[in-house]
């Protein structure tokens, strides 16, 4: 069996709330009603993709006790990598002493990068490649002043140590992808362009549905076989309506949504809602997780929880939520690099 | 910093990595060549766990200078910041920045964790520096 071995997670301290984003673009509060997100994480000024990605990183590997020199891999996927030229793979590497025999590079896929990383590694050991390796979604994500992507784009991530004898097992991994444009950033470009409601029906509800019924038809199982459901979380709108789509009820996602919280992670989104049903789930419980990654696609994971799970104390995903400091919108521009 | 500066202090800045005499046991940070304690020159790295206390600590609220007349995007735009001397719990002490916390949250005494941060960002084009801070 191959699997999750141990995970870890980091969220950004700081905090802006939605009506401080509506008051400084002149809208009323019922213009991110809908979103189902009343405010998200923001990096400090000293934090960005390779920074979450190590504590994330740092967190997975203390939560086992496990040794940074037997990782043959790392791969982290995200959205937001510092540089354009130099992988955000070495540093983290660097950071929790794995060495110099590993394999990495960076990847990118909108907000699925993370788990195509995931499913790399998971190839990897399976194969016997390696003996374990270690994935991460992280993001710093951008967002146009004005633009309805504010209320959302956050910051944070989570890591995941796969390999043999798992705490939890993943039965069955795939993906559904195709060429369709809903979001994307050109070279050079600080902010990100999107097709705005055509991110929804032909985007990110096609892949998702697409991917998880291909999935529960090469595993076998139907919706009510799983304990918990993740959907990549955009909002807190758009993967409760996919559940309903495919049949899971609210009950089965409730857990895992975290984007009401903190906002929309992008890559680091749909892990951070594994990490949140993680850190609940039982021996026996089945979990079923479809990312989405504009561009487009999806990558769904069946699994199953096979032992006690360890999560470390003080860096749980709730410690992260619950530990926070609001910020006004002008300091959120200073943190993010915009005055 | 030189880029070749920079990748020499990797080990330090990114996993607190100093020296242990292997003659006295005694423990530096950053390391050092030769035993100040009982002059032996036989030392090996040694990794600190990145817990540690408070010592003393002030407020930097003016911009620092580059002596190379480059852009220093951070720290600039971090002011203010809490700059601390922090003790170690193995024993040496360090001057590093307290973040993601308050002013009025920092006391001398105050327990704290590393935490791995960007140092300097010089500008659009050079050479992101990474390392440690507490908070």
């Amino acid at each position: 069996m191959v699997g999750i071995i141990s995970f870890g997670c980091y969220i950004p301290k700081y905090r802006l709330k939605a009506e401080d984003i509506a008051k400084a673009n002149g809208s009323s509060n019922d213009s991110f009603a809908g979103l189902g997100v009343t405010e998200k994480s923001v990096p400090g000024i000293d934090e960005d993709t390779i920074t979450i990605s190590t504590e994330a990183a740092k967190n997975a590997l203390n939560a086992a006790s496990i040794d940074p020199k037997q990782l043959g891999a790392i791969f982290i996927g995200s959205e937001s990598h510092p540089y354009a030229v130099k992988p955000t793979g070495t540093v983290v590497a660097q950071a929790i002493g794995m060495g110099n025999n590993y394999m990495t590079a960076d990847l990118q896929f909108a907000c699925k990068a993370g788990t195509a990383g995931m499913q790399i590694i998971y190839a990897m050991v399976k194969s016997g490649l390696i003996e374990q390796g270690i994935a991460g979604g992280a993001d710093t994500a951008q967002a146009a002043p004005g633009d309805a992507l504010e209320y959302t784009a956050a910051a944070g991530g989570a890591c995941f140590v796969i390999g043999k004898d798992p705490a939890v097992s993943i039965n069955a991994t795939l993906s559904f992808s195709s060429d369709t444009p809903d979001f994307w950033r050109r070279q050079h470009e600080k902010f990100p362009a999107h097709g705005g409601q055509f991110t929804g029906e032909p985007a990110y509800f096609h892949h998702i549905t697409s991917a998880a019924k291909n999935l529960m038809g090469k595993a076998g199982t139907k919706p009510s076989d799983y304990t918990y459901a993740i959907f990549h979380q955009p909002n807190g709108k758009f993967p409760l309506l996919a559940a309903s789509k495919l049949g899971f009820t609210e009950s089965q996602i409730k857990l895992s949504l975290i984007v009401t919280k903190i906002g929309n992670t992008y890559s680091g989104s749909s892990l951070l809602g594994l990490c949140a049903v993680l850190e609940k789930a039982k021996r026996g419980d089945r979990i079923i997780m479809v990312s989405y990654g504009s561009g487009a696609g999806s990558d769904a994971f069946d699994m199953t929880v096979e032992k006690a799970i360890p999560v470390l104390k003080g860096h749980t995903i709730q410690d992260y939520i619950q530990d926070k400091i609001y910020i006004d919108y002008s300091r959120y521009l200073k943190f993010t690099g915009q005055i | 910093m030189t880029v070749p500066k920079t990748w020499r202090r990797i080990p330090e800045l990114y996993n607190l990595q100093g020296t242990k005499c292997k003659s006295c046991s005694a423990l530096f940070f950053p390391g050092r060549e030769v035993c100040v304690k009982c002059g032996s020159i036989s030392l090996e790295p040694y990794r600190f766990q990145g817990k540690g206390r408070v010592v003393t600590f002030t407020i930097i609220r003016s911009q620092i200078s580059d002596p190379e007349g480059e852009n220093i995007d951070i720290p600039a735009r971090e002011i203010p910041y809490v700059l601390a001397i922090v003790e170690l719990a193995e024993g040496p002490m360090l001057t590093c920045q307290i973040v993601d916390t308050p002013e009025k949250d920092v006391f001398i005494g105050k327990q704290v964790d590393m935490v791995f941060r960007k140092i300097v960002e010089k500008g659009k084009r050079g050479v992101i520096q990474y390392g440690y801070k507490f908070r």
